[in-house]
């Protein structure tokens, strides 16, 4: 499919329902009947920014918590227990709380437990990129959050985050450190989806020309009412939700799709099949959130509030084989 | 009823095997569902991906469903994208007691999966001398088929189009040369999305084929995967009977002594 029919399938020229079936024959195709599971590991609320959407927004009046070492241990026994071997860690943006080297000395012990490891955390340089690679991260999710500059503006009002071409350039400071897959998306619900699409279609398009060695994925986190309240301005509705996964599937048939539990368990057990090839389970989204009962604040509210087990039963139930492997640790 | 006589036998290695369909484990719905398509299949060979099978875990719920007196199961590098790393894999597979063949795929990119020439043969160098029986997952190219035969390979595996595109063999000119050059069995690997893609792989001289997706991820992968075994033996019946259309490079002609 070349950026013309794309941004046909984007204008809303091609009904839905055909789209579905083409998108997921192509899903079927490259990725079978299965479904990779992670689970989120959050370390730390504490943030210098004031995203205006986001629970860890410096003036969010929530408990800050930055798990030490033993707390972030006990978490992940946690989610070990549950079977997961695909982590995702991540914190807010407070480089002298959580900074390269605290993340450096917990990724080096949760690698013992987990088989990857991937982090989203704020953007880095290349070599703090890498320094984290060798400590046993094999990938790196960060979203531009907006791709349209003058909103980013605004929903970044102060702290490092307002730098839009720093987060932008992290995506390839990570490939190039050689980091082996890495996530991208934009927050649905900050500006109009079909040109934020237009531009991740870019961007994904740029990197996989000048890093073909990384595996790039795309995710589609919907805003979900964090402690901010924040007011939607651009909300998404659940056919154009779909009608983004199919047109960056038919897109780009051979990414990975990533789908969290912002989203209700019904509408994930409807919609995956167009396009996911890994979603979380049981997600906890505050520091200390599933073992240590901290009553910190969280980043956004859970939609889908089921077990681990119960959405591998739903996965099931629709045909599909829940993978906890997918990644050897000699693969980096 | 006219059948394959008996005694045509695909060997790898001095090993024989009745079936000339090897299959992949990955993609399908259920390990249940994978061991009743492996059945339905008639398949002897199957491919693991290591990054998939937790060695840790004797109970690893893929290999739990491979009968190894049944299936030789074949460990495959997938996910590796140095000559290092599928090294490194292989002879992880052989600390854990699995089988010294294995499936040599080196592939940097991990969009359309494509093999990387270089680092495959040096990985099939040093596993040759380690004692492994390397089956290497190869694009279309004659003269590194000849190298890696030339390096101890057991097989050579071509791709007949990138691997779960179904779009068949897209690579023959170069898989006719590769055929009509071996001196080890040619199992055309990727790309093969119906029983007719494997009929046509066989009648052109290969001596197996591998498919994964195209029974994996069809509606019924167990009648798919039946359906692949009747393409698989026609072709190669054909092969045998002679076809009067071939291309006159995939079928060997007596040499004229003038």
């Amino acid at each position: 499919m070349n950026r013309r029919e794309f941004e046909r399938i984007i204008r809303g020229e091609i009904a839905l329902p055909d789209l579905m079936v083409a998108a997921r024959r192509e899903t079927l195709k490259h990725f079978g009947r299965t479904i990779q599971l992670y689970a989120p590991l959050y370390l730390s609320n504490e943030c210098v920014n004031s995203c205006i959407y986001c629970g860890f927004n410096r003036r969010s009046k929530i408990k800050r918590v930055t798990l030490t070492l033993e707390e972030a241990l006990q978490e992940a026994d946690c989610v070990s227990r549950e079977g997961f071997e695909h982590l995702l860690v991540l914190t807010g943006e407070y480089p002298s709380k959580a900074p390269v080297s605290y993340l450096r000395q917990i990724i080096t012990e949760l690698k013992k437990k987990f088989t990857s490891i991937s982090i989203e955390v704020y953007p880095m340089q290349t070599e703090e990129y890498r320094s984290l690679i060798e400590a046993g991260v094999d990938g790196l999710t960060i979203y531009q959050e907006t791709y349209h500059r003058p909103t980013y503006q605004a929903v970044h009002p102060d702290g490092p985050k307002r730098d839009y071409d720093w987060r932008y350039g992290a995506p390839a400071r990570a490939a190039e450190a050689g980091m082996r897959k890495v996530g991208l998306g934009f927050l649905l619900g900050l500006y109009d989806w079909r040109e934020e699409a237009l531009k991740l279609a870019e961007h994904v398009s740029s990197l996989l020309k000048d890093y073909w060695q990384t595996q790039l994925q795309i995710s589609f986190p919907r805003i979900n009412p964090a402690e901010t309240n924040y007011q939607v301005k651009y909300p998404v509705s659940d056919a154009d939700f779909l009608r983004l996964i199919c047109a960056l599937r038919l897109l780009f048939p051979e990414i990975g799709f990533t789908l969290s539990t912002r989203e209700k368990a019904a509408f994930r057990d409807q919609i995956f099949q167009f396009g996911m090839t890994q979603m979380s389970a049981g997600s906890k989204t505050a520091p200390g959130g599933y073992a240590l009962d901290a009553q910190s604040g969280k980043q956004f509210d859970i939609s889908d509030e089921r077990t681990p087990q119960e959405v591998v039963a739903a996965l099931r139930a629709a045909g599909y084989e829940p993978v906890w492997k997918d990644w050897e640790r000699i693969l980096g | 009823m006219y059948t394959v006589e008996m005694k045509d036998l695909l060997v790898i290695a001095k090993k024989k095997f009745k079936s000339r369909l090897l299959l992949g484990t990955g993609k399908f719905s259920s390990p249940q569902v994978m061991k009743k398509a492996l059945e339905a299949s008639g398949s002897e060979i199957v491919t693991v991906a290591l990054r998939r099978v937790d060695l840790e875990n004797p109970r690893d719920h893929i290999l739990g469903y491979i009968n190894p007196k049944k299936y030789l199961i074949l460990p495959n590098t997938s996910g590796a994208r140095s000559a290092d790393e599928a090294v490194r894999l292989a002879r992880l597979a052989k600390a854990f007691g699995l089988p010294t063949w294995v499936k040599l795929e080196v592939t940097p990119d991990p969009r359309f999966l494509l093999p990387d020439p270089i680092e495959t043969l040096k990985a099939a160098e040093i596993l040759v001398k380690e004692g492994f029986k390397v089956l290497p997952y190869i694009n279309a190219d004659p003269v590194l088929a000849k190298r890696l035969e030339e390096a101890g390979c057991v097989t050579v595996m071509p791709l007949g189009s990138p691997i779960g595109s179904a779009q068949g063999i897209r690579t023959r000119a170069n898989i006719e040369i590769i055929i009509q050059q071996a001196k080890v069995p040619v199992v055309v690997d990727a790309g093969l999305g119906s029983p007719a893609h494997a009929a046509e792989a066989l009648e052109m001289g290969a001596a197996a084929v591998l498919v994964n997706t195209a029974i994996a991820a069809a509606d019924d992968p167990v009648a798919m995967a039946a359906a692949f075994k009747l393409g698989v033996a026609a072709g190669r019946q054909a092969y045998l009977a002679g076809m009067i259309g071939g291309s006159p490079l995939a079928r060997a002609s007596s040499p004229l002594h003038l």
